[in-house]
C-alpha cells in the first residue's frame, strides 16, 4: 500500500471512523451541488426528516441545463424551468450558498471552485458529478459521487468509501509546440486504458505536470475519470499558491493565507513517498491528439493511423469496430481531413481563460468555415468577463463563433446546445460516447481548443502546427 | 431514520445479458432523461438509444425481447458504467427491474451507487461471463443464483466463483449499504475531526442532532 503520498495524509486527516463494512467514513470538507443530481438527494433528505448539516461547507451553481444563449426566466424549455426552479427552492430551505447568474459567480462547478479558492489543498471535496476529480489539480482529494451518496454528505458531511491505490503518472521532459495538457491526458488514457484507473487514485508529477499552470493541471485531472481514476491530483507548489493567493478567500487575508499554506505543504507527498504503482510517460513525444472513436481512450496523433481493431488487445477489438463503424473511419487513414460540422470550445475540462486564449491565438485573423457551426461557452461568467476585458470575445465573434452564456452546453446536451442528426463535432470537451452531444447519431472528435479552432478554420480535422502563427494580445 | 435496511445476501430470478465492453451511463440513460427531479418512471428509459430509433421504432436490443421481461439479473462485460456519476443509471435500471449485476467489470463510481441501492455487482472473468451470457440467451427463463456471501452465482447446474468487493459484500450482507442512519450515529467523532482541520473555522455547526 502506498505511504507518505498526499493521498495518505489528507484520507487520515479527514477519516473520522472505520465502519463495519471495512470502509471509511471520511469527512467532507467541500460539497459543491448544481441543479442536475441535488434535487432527488434533497429530496431523499426529506423524506427522513433530516436537515442539510454543514450548509457553511456546501457550495451551489447551475450549469448542466442552463440555455447558453437567452437567460430570461421562465426558460423556454419547461423541464430546465422546473429542474431551476427546484434548486431555487431548496436554496430557500437550507440556506445554502448559491452562485446564481445575477451575482456574477456562476458557471461550471469546476470552474467556479477553483477560481473563487473554495478548492485547496488537503480538502476533501465531493459533488455529485463524475468531473470533480478536476478539483485534485489543487491537491485536494476530490471525486465524483452518487446521489445517494449525496444524500449522506448533506446529512452527516461526511462519506463511506474504500482507501484505493495511488499510481504516480510522470510525465517527463518538455511539450513540443501547439502541445497541451490535454493532449497529455488524452495520452495517458490511450496508454492505460478507460479503465485501468479503477481501484486507483492519480498522482500526476514530472517535469510536464510541474510546468503546467493551474489550468492545464486542472484540464488533466479533469479526465482522470476518463482513465476509470475516481480522483486524480497534482501535488501543491508555488503556482498553486500563487493561484489562491489570488482568490477571493484569500486576497485580504495574508495571515490565512500564510496559516493555510503550512498546512498546504504538510498534505505534500513526501520525497520518499512509497506508490502502489509507477508509470512514466515521455511529453516529448506528444503531438497534438484527436480521437477516432466512441471512448476518450480511443485517441491517436494527429499523423497516426487510425488503428485497425485486429491489431488491439483482443477486449477492445469489439468495441473498437462499433467504434470506426459510428464515427465513419477505417483503420489506415489518419484523423487529418475528417470533416466537422460542429466546433465546440466549451466544458469544464477546457473553457477556462487560458482555453480561450489558446483558442482565440489560433483563430485571430481568420474565419470559420462556411459548413461549421462554432460556439465558444466560457467555463463561468467570470471568465467570460476576464475574455471579454481582452478582446477574445471580438476575435471569436468576427471569426465567425457565436459567443455564449456560461454553461455545461454541448458537452453534454442538456440544454439546446446540441449535434443534430449525424454531425460531427471537433470539440474540447470530454467525452465522445455515443449520444453524448444530443443526438444518438452525432460524431464527437476530443481535442485541445488549439486544435477545435483549427478545425473551424479548416472545417475539418487539422494539424494546428501547420497553421500559419497570428498574434493575439493577451 | 429507524427504517431497517434489509440484507442482501442472495438474489435469484431470471437473466438478461447486455454485451460490450465500455456501455457508458450516457448509454445506460441519455442526458436527456436527466431533467427530472426525482427518479420515478427513469425505467422505460433504461438503454433507451440502443432500443429504439428517431421514429421510436424499436431496435435489437435485449432490454426489448420478450423473453427478458421480467429478468432480475444483469449480466455484462467490461467497464460496465462508466462515465458520468449520474445515480439515475442504476435507478433506471432497477426501476426496469434489475436486482444483481454480474459482469467482467464495473466503473468504480456505478458500483458505488449500485451498493447504495442494494445491488450487488459481482465480477467473473471475461469467459466465464460469456458462458453466462449464451447459457442465458438459449434459457431465458433459466433461473440463476447469486450467493453475495458465498461469492457464487449457480445456474443450469453450474456453480462458478465470483468476486465480490470487500466492503460491499459486507454492507449487502449484514444490511448496511444505506450509510446514512449508521454515518450520522456517529456524530462526535464528526465533529471532532472537524475541529481537527485547519481550514474549517467554525466548529460550533457540527454534524451532529
Amino acid at each position: 500500500m502506498s505511504e507518505g503520498t498526499l493521498y495518505d495524509k489528507v484520507w487520515e486527516r479527514h477519516r473520522v471512523t472505520t465502519l463495519p463494512t471495512g470502509q471509511d467514513q471520511l469527512f467532507i470538507g467541500l460539497h459543491l451541488i448544481h441543479e442536475v443530481t441535488s434535487p432527488q438527494a434533497l429530496g431523499m433528505l426529506r423524506e427522513r426528516g433530516l436537515e442539510v448539516a454543514r450548509p457553511d461547507l456546501t457550495h451551489a451553481t447551475v450549469d448542466h441545463i442552463v440555455p447558453t444563449d437567452d437567460l430570461e426566466r421562465p426558460f423556454d424549455n419547461e423541464a430546465a424551468e422546473e429542474m431551476y426552479a427546484e434548486l431555487e427552492a431548496n436554496i430557500e430551505r437550507t440556506g445554502i450558498k448559491f452562485d446564481d447568474p445575477s451575482t456574477g459567480n456562476q458557471g461550471i462547478v469546476h470552474v467556479i471552485g477553483p477560481e473563487q479558492g473554495l478548492t485547496q489543498p488537503g480538502k476533501t471535496i465531493v459533488c455529485g458529478d463524475s468531473h470533480t476529480s478536476t478539483h485534485g489539480a489543487f491537491g485536494a482529494l476530490a471525486f465524483g459521487i452518487g446521489t445517494s451518496q449525496m444524500r449522506d454528505v448533506f446529512a452527516t458531511q461526511t462519506v463511506a468509501m474504500e482507501k484505493k491505490k495511488v499510481r504516480r503518472i510522470e510525465v517527463t521532459g518538455e511539450l513540443g509546440e501547439d502541445v497541451t495538457a490535454k493532449d497529455v491526458v488524452l495520452t495517458i488514457i490511450r496508454r492505460l486504458g478507460t479503465d485501468g484507473g479503477v481501484g486507483y487514485v492519480y498522482e500526476y508529477a514530472g517535469d510536464v505536470i510541474e510546468n503546467l499552470g493551474m489550468e492545464g493541471r486542472m484540464s488533466i485531472c479533469n479526465m482522470s475519470i476518463e482513465g476509470g481514476a475516481r480522483a486524480g491530483y497534482v501535488n501543491p507548489d508555488e503556482t498553486t499558491y500563487e493561484w489562491l493567493e489570488n482568490t477571493d478567500e484569500f486576497e485580504d487575508d495574508p495571515e490565512r493565507f500564510a496559516e493555510m499554506k503550512r498546512y498546504w505543504e504538510s498534505i505534500a507527498s513526501d520525497a520518499d513517498a512509497e506508490y502502489d504503482d509507477v508509470v512514466t510517460i515521455d511529453g516529448s513525444e506528444i503531438e497534438p491528439m484527436v480521437t477516432w472513436g466512441t471512448t476518450p481512450g480511443q485517441g491517436i496523433g494527429i499523423s497516426e493511423e487510425i488503428p485497425d481493431p485486429d491489431s488491439l488487445p483482443k477486449d477492445q477489438r469489439e468495441t473498437a469496430r462499433r467504434a470506426q463503424k459510428h464515427m465513419r473511419v477505417e483503420p489506415g487513414d489518419t484523423m487529418e481531413g475528417y470533416n466537422i460540422d460542429v466546433a465546440f470550445l466549451g466544458s469544464c475540462t477546457n473553457a477556462r481563460l487560458s482555453d480561450l486564449r489558446a483558442g482565440a491565438e489560433i483563430i485571430k485573423g481568420r474565419t470559420v468555415d462556411d459548413s461549421v457551426r462554432a460556439l465558444v461557452v466560457p467555463g463561468s461568467q467570470r471568465v467570460k468577463t476576464a475574455a471579454e476585458r481582452e478582446g477574445l470575445d471580438e476575435i471569436f465573434k468576427q471569426a465567425g463563433f457565436e459567443w455564449r452564456n456560461p454553461g455545461c452546453s454541448m458537452c453534454l446536451g442538456m440544454n439546446d446546445d446540441q449535434l443534430v442528426g449525424d454531425e460531427a463535432s471537433a470539440s474540447s470537451s470530454n467525452r465522445n460516447f455515443v449520444g453524448r452531444q444530443g443526438s444518438k447519431d452525432g460524431r464527437t472528435v476530443l481535442m485541445s481548443p488549439k486544435m477545435v479552432a483549427a478545425a473551424a478554420v479548416a472545417g475539418e480535422v487539422t494539424d494546428v502546427r501547420e497553421l500559419p502563427k497570428a498574434e493575439v494580445k493577451a | 431514520m429507524t427504517e431497517e435496511v434489509p440484507s442482501v445476501d442472495r438474489v435469484e430470478g431470471t437473466g438478461v445479458p447486455v454485451r460490450g465492453n465500455d456501455i457508458d451511463t450516457d448509454q445506460i440513460i441519455p442526458a436527456r432523461f436527466l431533467k427530472v427531479i426525482t427518479f420515478d418512471g427513469l425505467g422505460e428509459f433504461a438503454f433507451f438509444d440502443q432500443r429504439f430509433d428517431d421514429e421510436d421504432n424499436e431496435k435489437d436490443h435485449s432490454f426489448n425481447e420478450e423473453r427478458f421481461q421480467g429478468a432480475n439479473v444483469l449480466v455484462v462485460n467490461a467497464n460496465f458504467g462508466c462515465g458520468s456519476s449520474r445515480e439515475h443509471a442504476p435507478q433506471a435500471l432497477q426501476r426496469w427491474g434489475i436486482d444483481a449485476i454480474v459482469g467482467e467489470s464495473f466503473a468504480e463510481i456505478f458500483a458505488g451507487n449500485c451498493l447504495a441501492l442494494g445491488i450487488p455487482t459481482v465480477t467473473a472473468d471475461t469467459d466465464s461471463v460469456e458462458t453466462l451470457q449464451s447459457w442465458v440467451e438459449s434459457n431465458p427463463d433459466g433461473e440463476i443464483e447469486i450467493d453475495v456471501g458465498d461469492e457464487t452465482v449457480a445456474y443450469g447446474g453450474n456453480t462458478i466463483e465470483v468476486d465480490v468487493d470487500d466492503a460491499q459484500r459486507k454492507a449487502l450482507v449484514d444490511g448496511i449499504w444505506d450509510t446514512t442512519a449508521l454515518m450520522k450515529s456517529n456524530s462526535e467523532a464528526i465533529a471532532e475531526t472537524a475541529a481537527s482541520l485547519p481550514y474549517i473555522d467554525d466548529t460550533a455547526a457540527t454534524a451532529g442532532d
